[in-house]
């Protein structure tokens, strides 16, 4: 323990780190961020109330809280790792209590000046106290059952009052988050074999167990058709709205389908929708490349960390952010069921863009304090 | 094998290594990294798919999504006389509207605007019901066809009542009125299964369609064609903007054959016997120069509120008004008959101009003993004389030698059995019996004795004053097979042929009974003697009828009780038809006088009226309107309604 030391400048003045700052990252992110403004304008029928202003000053305020955590070094984060967990679990349970004592059901905190989702913010905890936990695991550990049951809590734990909201989507996005960085960390791979088969096998034992409301959500995403007015509307309308946009798009401001509110929730889930609307294929290619290339950065920041906890943390993040991306995208073009998924960095939503450029902080901070040393746990 | 152990062996030795783990971690993190580039790269060509393969497809959808195609209804064509004079015209229709989003409170507003125009309370609560199903943008009609004092009333207070708006639609008026009615008909809003039709406008609300007389019958060319606005609307419906309008092709001009002021002199003649039809016609052309039915309604309470009191009282009235009973309403023909019946004799040579029979009053037939209708005979009568006199001895005597075959034969080419074709909905086709009719219908043997009732059209015969009117015609035209019409020109084409069939009768046999018939209007002891036309060259040939309504019974026939002292309803219907000038005849009529006990009582003054009206009016001698002449402005009482508004 006496290894660490958080006095940042002892070991890395605060110019290298500067120097060290993944200025090619921050441009993608404020690139994809620009996306978001220009679609929220738009979607406010060229207005940057009420959307597009509040997204750019929380960008700002995310940005600045971004580099902080860049900066902080990294064994800061390896040290309180399981306490950002425990605070966060803590949150989530207050939050559970406050809706069970007569507050009505909620998902966040009030702080007067901000509505905080604890959600958002486990969802990177989980994988910063997942990290810890496997930065000193062995191989050998890895192939132990018992070993892997604490990490399987610590996913479970979480993801359980997050269902509770309820909110399966997010629940579910911590799971496969989660089960990445298991599998990341070396578990082997019968776990994740076992786990696949025995959710195949979980299908109609579910279906067996789900309301009619969760029924017809499944069976509109097969046939969104069916019930062209109703549950199958948003899929319809999107489709509408992307297919008709062609090539070049309808031009800026001028996509008539989200501006005359066939489009639903366009400054949220569908806001990709309203993007390929306006700006055709050669946009929503545009934002899927820039996506990619956030992705492979930060998996290129992943792999030259000279530490096990940078490894997986970073790339951990790097794939909890590309589920949200590739599932709201796959989702608003009809191709995976509407589960309430937001796109990261575009979709209008206060907590949701902290957390994820909180989340590029601590990648960054994996990139600065790459060859730092953390101490091995056993 | 071997081999291949030692290097597992190896590896596994090697396990804990930091570097393994790394080795582990970078491949995994390799497979990773390829799902979601494989997931990615499938979610643009997803978009792709989207966006260029079935681009075209959403781009349809699209435009359903946000286009809304509002229809335009197109002005329905005038109805004008033959001369030009209108007959159906499109009138203003001031309507107060409310749009229920710009009032502070819809209540509030109504109820004040009740204080300023009569409405009446439950036409409130129907606006108020019906702001509850519409979006609230949408605009309703709170009262119609406002008087222009109402209008300016409410102008006046529109600063006070917000959401209120006047509007001007069109609304039918017919300006002769009840004269018209029946020929014309009316128009109304399309009932359900009217509503199934193709034609788009058909969904417009409150679009009204011809219902009954020439409305109905030239609907399709009146009504014209839908124009349309695309209009860009959002989500919930409301417009955005308008992209494009098309005003539609208005209804076609419907030229009459009627003359206005002949139809509006019949009528008011018709009126005076109580419940009667008639029809004049062109025995060349066959247009209808007057056709009307008494008594009548006034058309235009259809087009404007019809309450179910007025309702009620048009459908219990006695001589319902509602039908049209020149077309509608059948009658035994009676002794109108008699010239069928002597043409088909002459025809097939059972008789000739001199053939004589002796009438004492009654024609034995087996056992049966059939009565003349004036007691102790005419004595001895020829063909012209028996259809002067009516005697009805005379053609019991011809009725089994032409056998009821060839009598049915010959009525159907004089029109009876079958509608004439006039372009008026409500028309029956009536019947003239023969065997097989009978065989099929009543499932017994055609019997001698009825051929010798059908032969002075009593029976089962059964005709229309139409039909009485088309058959004269026939006979005094040269026997061409003319068929009525009301329309001359519809949207300026021509409606009818210029020349008819000839239906191959010997000129000299009609001339016969041409001649019977002047005789019967002109000469002593005829039974239209009382109604013949004085004037030099105007003189009319006829035949009176009288039709049965209760079969006399022996006991009444021994009693002598005349017919003119039974209750109304059983009198005998009288019938004339009738034809002039007689040197060249040019006009047919037919009247009919429901319960007018007798033809030449009733029917045959009218029946003289008619054609002594027609010829002073001569309105075949008269260009017809065409339509590029001016249309003639509406002349007289007609609601002068204010051109522009504000």
């Amino acid at each position: 323990m006496q290894q660490y030391s958080f006095d940042v400048q002892t070991n890395m003045s605060l110019a290298k780190k500067l120097s060290q700052l993944s200025w090619m990252l921050i441009f993608l992110i404020t690139a994809v961020a620009c996306v978001g403004f220009t679609a929220l304008y738009s979607a406010a029928g060229g207005s940057f109330d009420p959307w597009a202003s509040k997204q750019m000053i929380r960008f700002a305020i995310g940005m600045a809280g971004m580099f902080m955590i860049a900066l902080i070094d990294i064994r800061f984060w390896h040290k309180f790792a399981y306490w950002i967990y425990a605070g966060g679990l803590t949150l989530l349970i207050i939050v559970e209590i406050m809706g069970k004592i007569g507050m009505g059901a909620q998902r966040w905190i009030d702080l007067g000046f901000i509505q905080l989702q604890p959600s958002e913010f486990m969802k990177l905890a989980v994988i910063l106290a997942l990290a810890r936990y496997f930065h000193s695991a062995t191989l050998d550990e890895m192939r132990r059952i018992f070993f892997l049951i604490p990490p399987a809590l610590m996913i479970l734990f979480p993801v359980a009052l997050v269902m509770v909201q309820p909110d399966m989507g997010t629940g579910g996005m911590i799971t496969i988050a989660g089960a990445a960085v298991v599998f990341l960390a070396g578990a082997p791979l019968w776990i994740f074999v076992t786990g696949l088969i025995g959710a195949a096998a979980m299908g109609p034992i579910a279906w067996e167990f789900m309301h009619d409301y969760q029924r017809k959500r499944v069976l509109t995403f097969l046939d969104p058709e069916t019930d062209p007015m109703g549950a199958g509307y948003h899929i319809i309308q999107s489709k509408i709205a992307l297919g008709s946009a062609g090539f070049e798009g309808k031009g800026f401001l001028h996509g008539t389908q989200s501006h005359l509110n066939f489009l639903p929730e366009k400054q949220t889930d569908f806001i990709f929708t309203l993007w390929a609307e306006e700006w055709g294929l050669l946009g929503g290619w545009f934002v899927m490349i820039l996506m990619a290339l956030i992705f492979m950065y930060c998996g290129w920041i992943a792999l030259r960390c000279r530490h096990a906890f940078g490894r997986i943390l970073a790339f951990g993040l790097m794939v909890n952010f590309s589920l949200y991306a590739i599932i709201n995208m796959a989702m608003v073009m009809g191709v995976f069921p509407v589960v309430g998924i937001p796109l990261p960095l575009i979709s209008y939503g206060g907590t949701a863009m902290l957390s994820i450029l909180a989340g590029f902080g601590l990648i960054m901070s994996c990139n600065i304090h790459r060859d730092s040393k953390l101490p091995k746990m056993n | 094998m071997a081999k291949v152990k030692r290097t597992r062996y190896a590896r596994k030795k090697h396990r804990n290594t930091e570097h393994d783990r790394n080795l582990s971690f970078t491949r995994r993190a390799v497979l990773i990294g390829a799902l979601q580039g494989s997931c990615l790269a499938l979610l643009g060509t997803r978009l792709a798919w989207l966006q260029i393969a079935e681009g075209a497809k959403y781009r349809t959808l699209a435009d359903q999504n946000r286009v809304n195609v509002k229809l335009l209804a197109p002005s329905r064509g005038l109805i004008v006389d033959r001369s030009g004079i209108p007959m159906a015209v499109n009138t203003q229709n001031f309507r107060v509207m409310v749009i229920p989003e710009q009032t502070d409170d819809l209540e509030d507003v109504l109820v004040s605007l009740q204080k300023l125009i009569p409405l009446s309370d439950d036409a409130i609560l129907l606006v108020m019901k019906q702001a509850k199903k519409a979006p609230s943008f949408a605009p309703l009609i709170v009262r119609e066809n406002l008087t222009w004092d109402e209008v300016s009333t409410v102008e006046v207070n529109l600063p006070e009542l917000p959401g209120l708006s006047i509007d001007v639609g069109e609304i039918r008026f017919y300006p002769i009125g009840g004269a018209t009615a029946h020929i014309l008909g009316y128009v109304g809003a399309a009932n359900k299964g009217e509503l199934n039709s193709t034609d788009p406008l058909m969904k417009l609300p409150g679009f009204k369609i011809g219902k009954t007389g020439v409305e109905k019958t030239y609907d399709e060319a009146l009504r014209g064609s839908a124009g349309a606005a695309e209009i860009e609307v959002n989500v919930v419906g409301r417009e955005v903007r308008e992209m494009s309008r098309n005003p539609g092709q208005p209804g076609q001009v419907l030229t009459m054959t009627i003359d206005s002021e002949l139809q509006k002199f019949l009528e008011d003649r018709l009126i005076q016997a109580k419940s009667a039809s008639a029809v004049v016609m062109d025995v060349h052309t066959g247009s209808i120069y007057a056709l009307a039915s008494a008594p009548t309604f006034d058309p235009n309470i259809f087009a404007r509120s019809l309450t179910p009191q007025v309702w009620e009282e048009l459908m219990t009235q006695e001589g319902h008004p509602l039908n049209n009973k020149a077309v509608g309403g059948l009658y035994p023909p009676g002794s109108t008959f008699k010239m069928v019946t002597a043409l088909a004799a002459l025809e097939h040579g059972i008789i000739n101009k001199n053939t004589t029979f002796f009438c004492p009053g009654h024609f034995n037939f087996g056992d049966t003993l059939f009565h003349c209708w004036k007691p102790g005979g005419h004595g001895h009568v020829n063909v012209v004389s028996a259809l002067a006199q009516s005697c009805d001895v005379f053609f019991y005597n011809t009725a089994i030698d032409i056998g009821i075959e060839r009598l049915a034969a010959m009525s159907r080419k004089l029109s009876f059995g079958a509608v004439t074709g006039v372009e008026l909905p409500e028309e029956k086709a009536g019947l003239f019996p023969d065997p097989t009719w009978k065989r099929g219908k009543l499932n017994a043997p055609w019997l001698q004795g009825e051929t010798i009732n059908a032969v002075i059209g009593q029976g089962y015969t059964q005709a229309t004053a139409m039909q009485l009117a088309v058959m004269t015609s026939r006979l005094v035209n040269g026997g061409k097979a003319v068929k009525p019409h009301l329309a001359e020109y519809i949207g300026g084409k021509q409606t009818f042929p210029e020349e008819w069939p000839k239906l191959g009768f010997k000129p000299q046999h009609l001339q016969i009974i041409i001649e019977g018939m002047v005789a019967a209007v002109n000469e002593p002891h005829g039974t239209a003697l009382g109604s013949k036309i004085k004037i030099e060259g105007m003189e009319m040939g006829g035949k009176t009828g009288t039709a049965q309504v209760k079969r006399i019974t022996m006991a009444e026939r021994a009693a002598g009780v005349k017919n003119e002292n039974l209750p109304w309803h059983l009198r005998h219907h009288a019938l004339f038809v009738g034809f002039a000038p007689v040197g060249n005849p040019r006009y047919a009529c037919s009247v009919i006088v429901e319960h007018g006990v007798g033809g030449g009582l009733a029917a045959a003054p009218i029946g003289r009226d008619l054609l002594l009206m027609t010829q002073q009016r001569d309105p075949a001698a008269k260009e017809i309107a065409t339509p590029n002449m001016p249309i003639k402005p509406i002349p007289a009482q007609t609601p002068q309604v204010p051109k522009e508004r504000e």
